[in-house]
């Protein structure tokens, strides 16, 4: 086939091609080239490379997304002080341009590497990867991506993780799941954060929470949680050794 | 956002086919870019031209054509046609449903103002 003149023109991509005079051939030579990729398909490859260098080390990576301030970067010490000691934890702190919430990860005696977005709204995978050749995997069996505070930009790019989670804080309103489909849809668990504020903020309804997350077509378990008053942490805590047993299941069915 | 990073991703893209098909300027680009993406098209249109600027696609029309969300119910079998925030069944009122469309990002086509040469067909 021809690619320079046209000569691979298929049923599918002729519509391209013809009926608007402006997508015709013209005398100065004009082609029109059907592609169909998507936009990320750079990212998703970069994505994939991520996902097989943790599949090798045994790692299970987990995507916290959620708005500024949900609580993500506590919820992480909460989640080193109960299982640092039984397995490995590692942290990419993707969130803010300070080293502030890696050094909070890092007093902790946790590796974590902070990622400078610069002013970019969400990691993507080449970020990951440069960071991967900075942290020693070795002995991790969780590693932990903070991304950037934002509930739109982030869901569109995959970083190689295996697991999303999205957090919802109780000050944020129950209706964030209707506004933010695309994050929300894309978690493997939705944590309602800072339940302590619940019985201050009556408005929040963690049903409604969760009727607007079963709108979004989504199965995805919900648990509603405090950080910092350790209330249902096990829940998480749970959820977090079912996955990585059965992320350690699945690479041995692979294999 | 992050529709500039999308555009500087598309300028690759586009980038690449103009020279594979030796191409002098890039004239129009056509994008399917669904509800359920998490890309906003206006805010793509805004983003393209700083990303495009000093480019071979520096002129370039961009065209970006949105797809309606449909799901197929994975109980009852009916297709509908949905808002993006609510991907219940019209049939049955489940919420068992998979995306059939509406969450693409995807560049369909572009057109190419190629160097005077002879057709070879
Ligand atoms: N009341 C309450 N406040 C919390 C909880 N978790 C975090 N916070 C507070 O919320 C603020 C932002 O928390 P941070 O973890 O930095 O959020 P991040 O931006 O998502 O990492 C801090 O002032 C925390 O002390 C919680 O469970 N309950
Ligand atoms: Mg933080
Ligand atoms: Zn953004
Ligand atoms: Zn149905």
């Amino acid at each position: 086939m021809c690619d320079t003149c046209g000569c691979n023109v298929t049923p599918a991509n002729r519509h391209l091609l013809e009926g608007d005079g402006k997508l015709a051939r013209t005398k100065e030579g004009r082609e029109a080239v059907t592609v169909l990729k998507g936009l990320l398909t750079e990212n998703d490859h970069q994505a994939a490379h991520n996902r097989a260098h943790f599949d090798r080390q045994g790692v299970l990576a987990i995507n916290l997304m959620s708005s500024p301030g949900a609580g993500k970067t506590t919820l992480l010490e909460a989640t080193i002080d109960a299982l640092g000691k039984e397995c490995g934890i590692a942290v990419i702190e993707g969130d803010l341009e300070t080293e502030n919430d890696a050094q909070r990860i890092r007093q902790k005696g946790i590796e974590a590497l902070q990622i400078t977005t610069g002013s970019a709204c969400h990691l993507d995978a080449h970020m990951i990867h440069s960071a991967l050749h900075q942290l020693d995997l070795s002995g991790i069996d969780l590693l932990f991506i903070e991304n950037v505070g934002n509930l739109v930009c982030p869901a569109s790019f995959d970083l190689g993780q295996h697991r999303n989670v999205t957090l919802l804080s109780v000050p944020e309103g129950d209706d964030k799941p209707a506004k933010y489909p695309v994050i929300f849809r894309a978690a493997d668990l939705v944590l309602l954060t800072k339940s302590d504020l619940l019985r201050w903020l009556g408005d929040f309804s963690p049903e409604r929470a969760e009727h607007h997350l079963r709108h979004l077509a989504s199965d995805a378990p919900l648990l509603s949680l405090s950080a910092t008053s350790g209330d249902n942490l096990d829940a998480w805590l749970g959820w977090l050794l079912d996955e990585m047993k059965r992320h350690r299941n699945e690479l041995r069915g692979e294999t | 956002m992050h529709e500039y990073a999308l555009c500087v991703a598309l300028l690759e893209q586009v980038e690449q086919l103009a020279e594979q098909h030796q191409a002098q300027k890039v004239d129009r680009i056509l994008l399917e870019v669904g509800p359920l993406s998490g890309a906003e098209p206006e805010l793509l249109r805004h983003a393209w031209p700083l990303a495009a600027a000093g480019s071979v696609a520096e002129q370039a029309e961009l065209v970006i054509e949105s797809s309606a969300v449909v799901v197929r119910c994975t109980r009852c079998g009916a297709r509908s046609e949905v808002p993006a925030n609510r991907l219940l069944c019209d049939q049955c009122g489940s919420f068992q449903t998979r995306i059939l469309s509406g969450d693409e990002m995807v560049l369909c086509s572009v057109e190419l103002l190629k160097r005077e040469q002879e057709p070879c067909a």
